[in-house]
C-alpha cells in the first residue's frame, strides 16, 4: 500500500535565519519524485524534515497521519541518502552494509551485491579510503538495497561520473519497476533527470513554488518568435517568462497553455511557436532578479 | 526507435509517435508485438507512467491492444489510419510551412509547382 506524505505548512528557522517558509503538499506515493531547488533554496532541509533528522519550527509532516519526528515506526520507512564523504567511517563495504542493514527490514543483501559488481565497488578497501565516486556508489547501494517504502537521494549522484550516474538512473527505474515505492530524487541538473519523475516540486528560496505532474509541467510553457511588434500584439496580457530582441526579432517565452484559437492568432501573424523544456522553465521561475 | 529523446516535447507524445513511427514505416507490422514498458524505460531512462500515458493513448486510439499478461500487440487497421492521419497533417504542418516560408521568399505557388517537379525528375 502507498505511503501517503502530507506536509503542513512547514517552516523551519536555524541561527535566526528562515530556511523554510510554510511549505505545504501532499504526495500521493508509489511515485518517482522530483525535488529541484537552485543550490541554498532549502532542498536538503526540506528533505531532512521529511526523514525526521530536523524538527520544523512550526509545522508538521505526516506519513500516513503519523507524525515523522521522533516517530520510530516511521523512521525505519524513510531511508535519507546524502553524499557525504565518509572519511570516519571504519570497516569494509560489505561489513559497514551489513550493519546498517539491522536498521532495514527490506534490505536485499543480494541485490547490494549485484550493485557492488555492476559499480565496481572495490570491496577490499577500507569505506573511508574509498575514491568520492565510489564511496557515492556506495550511498546509492545502499539507498537502493534498504528497499524503503520512502527512500530520499538528496543529490545522491553528486561525486559520480557520467557512466555511474547511468548506472544509477537505470537502477533506481528498474527497481522503482520491481518494488513500486515513494523515491524522491533532488537535484539541479534537471535535463539529464528531468525524464524519470512523474511528479515535479519546485522550491525556491524556502518556499513552494509549484507542484506538478511532469509531463503537464513540460507541455506548460511556450517559446513565441516573429516580427517584435507582433510578438508584443502576441504575448499582451501573457505570463512572459523572458524576453530577447535581436534585430527585429524578439523571443518570448511564455507561461501557460496556449488555446487553439490563440494558435490561431499567432499563425495569422507569422509567429513560429515552440516549446520550452523543463529546465528553462526552471531556470525562469527560480531566477533571481524576478518581480 | 530513435537514439534518443527530444526534450523538447513531452514524452508520451514522443513514445506515441515513435510506436507509430515503427508501424508507418513497417517495422512494426499488424499484429506484431510492441516494446514492452520495462524495454523503453531501461532504454531512455523514463518514468514507466510516461511509457504508460503514451501506450494508453494508443490503446485508445485504436493502434494497439493489451493481451493481458503478454502485452501490447499493433490492432488490425493501424496502418491505414496512421497514414490517412499522417496524410492530413502533412498537410496541416509540411504544406503549411513550406507555403508558409515561400510566401517570406516571395516564391509564388506556380514556382513551388515548378520545383517539386524538378525535384522529382532528379528523384528519377
Amino acid at each position: 500500500m502507498p505511503h501517503k506524505i502530507k506536509a503542513d505548512k512547514v517552516s523551519l528557522q536555524f541561527q535566526n535565519k528562515q530556511v523554510l517558509t510554510n511549505i505545504s503538499f501532499e504526495l500521493e506515493g508509489e511515485k518517482i519524485y522530483g525535488l529541484l531547488g537552485r543550490n541554498g533554496a532549502g532542498k536538503t532541509s526540506l528533505l531532512s524534515v521529511l526523514a525526521a533528522f530536523v524538527k520544523p519550527t512550526s509545522g508538521s509532516i505526516a506519513v500516513d497521519g503519523e507524525h515523522v519526528f521522533e516517530n520510530a515506526n516511521v523512521m525505519e520507512q524513510i531511508v535519507f541518502i546524502r553524499d557525504v564523504k565518509m572519511d570516519d567511517e571504519n570497516g569494509k563495504a560489505k561489513k559497514y552494509m551489513k550493519d546498517l542493514s539491522i536498521f532495514r527490514p527490506n534490505f536485499d543483501m543480494d541485490y547490494a551485491e549485484r550493485l557492488i559488481q555492476r559499480f565496481k565497488l572495490p570491496t577490499d578497501t577500507e569505506v573511508s579510503k574509498l575514491s568520492r565516486g565510489m564511496q557515492s556508489a556506495l550511498h546509492a547501494i545502499i539507498g537502493l538495497a534498504s528497499r524503503c517504502p520512502i527512500t530520499i537521494f538528496d543529490e545522491a549522484y553528486l561525486g559520480m561520473d557520467a557512466p555511474a550516474r547511468e548506472i544509477f538512473y537505470e537502477e533506481v527505474l528498474n527497481d522503482f519497476m520491481e518494488h513500486p515505492r515513494t523515491i524522491i530524487l533532488s537535484t539541479h541538473l534537471i535535463s539529464e533527470m528531468e525524464s524519470m519523475f512523474e511528479e515535479v516540486l519546485i522550491i525556491d528560496q524556502g518556499q513552494m513554488i509549484m507542484h506538478e505532474d511532469a509531463e503537464t509541467l513540460r507541455d506548460s510553457g511556450v517559446s513565441v518568435t516573429g516580427a517584435v511588434e507582433q510578438v508584443d500584439l502576441f504575448v499582451n496580457g501573457k505570463h512572459i517568462l523572458k524576453e530577447q530582441v535581436l534585430g527585429g526579432t524578439k523571443l518570448a517565452m511564455i507561461y501557460g497553455q496556449l488555446s487553439e484559437q490563440e494558435i490561431e492568432e499567432a499563425k495569422a501573424l507569422k509567429l513560429t511557436l515552440g516549446p520550452i523544456t523543463l529546465q528553462e522553465l526552471f531556470i525562469h521561475l527560480t531566477k533571481e532578479d524576478k518581480q | 526507435m530513435r537514439s534518443s529523446l527530444d526534450e523538447n516535447k513531452p514524452i508520451f507524445q514522443q513514445i506515441r509517435e515513435m510506436i507509430e513511427d515503427d508501424i508507418v514505416n513497417g517495422n512494426l507490422k499488424e499484429e506484431d508485438q510492441a516494446p514492452s514498458t520495462n524495454q523503453l524505460v531501461a532504454y531512455y531512462k523514463i518514468n514507466p507512467a510516461t511509457v504508460l500515458k503514451g501506450f494508453n493513448q494508443l490503446v485508445d486510439a485504436g493502434i494497439l491492444y493489451k493481451k493481458r499478461g503478454v502485452g501490447m500487440f499493433v490492432a488490425a487497421g493501424a496502418y491505414q489510419m496512421l497514414r490517412e492521419q499522417r496524410k492530413q497533417a502533412f498537410q496541416e504542418q509540411y504544406v503549411w510551412s513550406m507555403m508558409h516560408e515561400a510566401e517570406k521568399l516571395g516564391i509564388s505557388v506556380e514556382e513551388i509547382k515548378n520545383m517539386i517537379d524538378s525535384m522529382k525528375e532528379r528523384q528519377g
